[in-house]
């Protein structure tokens, strides 16, 4: 009974409401595109030939992070998880 | 000018006094330590200092140059903000412990010669070990004996080399070896020890999550960084730290991953950042040195800044696996804030001061045309954005609420974050400072627009994939579970080689031990009484025959001579044990004349036949 009343009472925090993480999301999307657009207006000082393409940083990073997780969560995680008390 | 002491001997008999004080004198004293060493250092000028005459050489416990000193500031700087992070604990061993540790590492960078810096080297070994113990549980004690294990191992790699080092060159100063000989190779490797090569490392994620919360800030700082220091003096340029430094960046964002235990999950960040340092040391150029020193200065204020909110969320929860985190934004507002400023640091977002110190690194590989190095640290990058800067702060303050509602962080614990973050954020702001201690001017803009767009968009772009993974419900979700790693090798493989040395050869070597001592006692037994050899062997025979004979022929006479030839053996045994007693025992000389005889023929019957 107290704890319900108690769960009642507490205060709802920035993200319990569904509609600021949407905004959230949003903003960061709306980055996304800002980023991708002023990559054709800026001068830019290649090392390598592939820096030079345009959102070729964009892509990579996107690339990058999903083969970290393929490879952690598919090929890592099965050959190494043990239980938490495997050393005991 | 006042007059100035070596920087370590403040730390470490500062830390003495420690235990006499009480209350508020101690706090303040505690405080007050880094600050007099910070005074004393400044007023240090560049050269060579306190040079001791030992034996036939001579120890430099001040060899004074940009490179020392910028490590020698960075250090006091972290003293003072882990001390201040300390201040409510009562326990004086850690605080005597964590200074023992900071001034060690002191004494290594500014150690001039071979000895002084494998004394100091030491030092900090043991001194950390207290700060994992003195968790006083039982992992934390398995843990520090492991630790100890692995660098009084590798000390003593270390070791080996300085001596074949010193008399081959017959010189005991410190300066660049190079990979040339055996002495350079050991040297290497004992330093490699401490930095956590791949393979070497795994005593970095098993103990430093079990340090204490307020002694991991020292642990994370100095003996990574201190190792990454002697690297960048005896073996810059080194063609294989390019290759160690970028392996180290790449295979512990893997583990990072799928890690549930979040001081684990910086544990195997500190590895990759490392490797970053190392990487920048093998390339060598002046671009890539400058590099690495900022992002060790960089590196150790956001990595403090993360593990201190770690410690915060642990000091106040009592938890640090994601499984039983979340939702502490609620509660501890400020520790959040300061906890996103380092991962923003850490990931190397434009206007913090990752971004200003692993770019330079970056550069100088793209600069010697290295495809690969580049593209595995851009990688690496990424994974830092991963497990550094989403994952820590996420799993803690957002994800799923775990219910958990407690307080902000104590207040000394606040303000060592808030300096800490102030400094990430000012230094990525002004870099200007930073860059005009680097040891060899500096060269590099890192706010054109192309990097801080390149940037944005890998960092931005990680970040959406993040998203991504999360909202489709294929990120690995966070298990209780442990993952192997390469100290596996000595916490089962090493207890499997003992028990298959302890049952089947153990056994064997048993088995051939009691068969000698038999034997030796039988002959021992027999050698009592010689005289009854032959007539036990004859015996024994025809009790060997007849007891056959009489298996095969079940006669009444067989199984008779059987039972006679037995009692027979057992009289020649009892006899043979008595000693010989010529009273009992003699035989008539004629005995001996023929045996004798027999010899004779046999020698006289050899020596003709070889004659001819």
């Amino acid at each position: 009974m107290n704890g319900e009343i108690e769960a009642k009472k507490e205060k709802e925090y920035l993200f319990d409401k569904p509609k600021n993480v949407k905004r959230l999301l949003g903003v960061f999307y709306i980055l996304l595109l800002l980023l991708l657009t002023i990559d054709f207006f800026i001068l830019k000082h290649p090392n390598f030939p592939w820096e030079g393409w345009p959102g070729f940083y964009a892509v990579f990073g996107f690339v990058a992070f999903v083969a970290l997780i393929f490879v952690a969560k598919y090929i890592l995680r099965p050959i190494v998880k043990r239980k938490e008390d495997y050393y005991d | 000018m006042i007059n100035t002491v070596p920087p370590a001997a403040i730390f470490i008999f500062g830390a003495l006094l420690i235990p006499l004080l009480r209350g508020r004198l101690k706090g303040a004293y505690l405080l007050l330590l880094p600050v007099v060493g910070f005074i004393n250092l400044i007023n240090i000028p560049e050269g060579t200092h306190w040079v001791v005459r030992f034996l036939d050489y001579e120890l430099i416990f001040g060899r004074v140059d940009r490179l020392s000193l910028l490590f020698g500031y960075i250090y006091h700087l972290i003293s003072f903000i882990a001390i201040l992070y300390a201040l409510h604990v009562k326990d004086d061993i850690q605080h005597v412990a964590g200074f023992v540790y900071a001034g060690s590492s002191l004494g290594v960078v500014f150690a001039g010669d071979l000895f002084s810096l494998y004394l100091f080297w030491e030092i900090m070994t043991f001194s950390a070990v207290v700060l994992v113990w003195s968790n006083r549980t039982k992992a934390s004690l398995a843990a520090g004996f492991r630790y100890l294990l692995v660098h009084v191992a590798g000390g003593l790699c270390l070791l080996a080399g300085i001596v074949l080092y010193v008399i081959n060159t017959g010189s005991i100063e410190f300066g660049y070896i190079g990979l040339k000989d055996l002495a350079a190779y050991l040297i290497f490797i004992g330093f490699g020890v401490n930095c956590a090569w791949p393979c070497l490392h795994p005593w970095l994620p098993d103990a430093y999550p079990e340090s204490t919360i307020t002694g991991a800030v020292f642990m994370w700082t100095f003996t990574t960084k201190t190792a990454v220091y002697v690297l960048a003096r005896a073996f810059p340029g080194t063609e294989a730290l390019i290759w160690i430094g970028a392996i180290m960046t790449a295979f512990p964002i893997f583990y990072a991953v799928i890690e549930n235990n979040l001081r684990r999950v910086l544990s195997y960040s500190l590895i990759n950042q490392v490797g970053f340092m190392v990487c920048g040391i093998g390339i060598g150029t002046a671009l890539s040195i400058n590099g690495t020193v900022s992002h060790v200065f960089c590196h150790i204020l956001y990595k403090a800044l993360l593990v201190m909110s770690m410690g915060a969320v642990m000091y106040r929860t009592g938890k640090i696996n994601c499984t039983d985190l979340g939702g502490l934004y609620k509660s501890m507002p400020l520790t959040c804030i300061f906890c996103i400023v380092g991962a923003a640091s850490i990931s190397g977002f434009p206007l913090f001061s990752g971004f200003i110190s692993k770019s330079m690194v970056v550069e100088a590989s793209a600069i010697g045309g290295m495809n690969m190095i580049w593209f595995l640290l851009m990688f690496s990058s990424v994974g830092v954005l991963e497990h550094a800067g989403i994952k820590v702060p996420y799993y803690a303050f957002f994800s799923h609420d775990s219910g958990i509602r407690t307080k902000e962080a104590p207040l000394n614990m606040l303000l060592a974050m808030g300096i800490a973050a102030f400094l990430c954020v000012f230094i990525g702001v002004f870099p200007g400072p930073l860059y005009s201690l680097l040891p060899y001017p500096v060269d590099f803009e890192p706010y054109t627009p192309f990097h801080v767009v390149g940037m944005s968009q890998l960092l931005f772009f990680g970040a959406l994939a993040y998203i991504l993974f999360v909202l489709s419900g294929i990120f690995p979700a966070e298990i209780r579970a442990i993952n192997l790693d390469a100290d596996w090798w000595y916490r089962k493989a090493g207890i499997a080689f003992y028990r298959f040395c302890n049952v089947p050869l153990n056994s064997f070597r048993l088995k051939i031990q009691h068969l000698l001592t038999k034997s030796v006692d039988s002959i021992a037994n027999l050698s009592r009484n010689p005289l009854f050899i032959p007539n036990l062997a004859v015996t024994y025979g025809r009790l060997k025959i007849a007891k056959s004979y009489s298996s095969i022929i079940k006669s009444p006479g067989a199984i008779e001579e059987v039972t006679e030839l037995e009692s027979r053996l057992k009289h020649f045994h009892e006899m043979s044990k008595r000693v010989f007693d010529e009273n009992i025992h003699r035989r008539p000389i004629g005995v001996g004349v023929l045996i004798s005889f027999i010899l004779i023929f046999f020698y006289a019957l050899i020596y003709m036949i070889t004659r001819k």
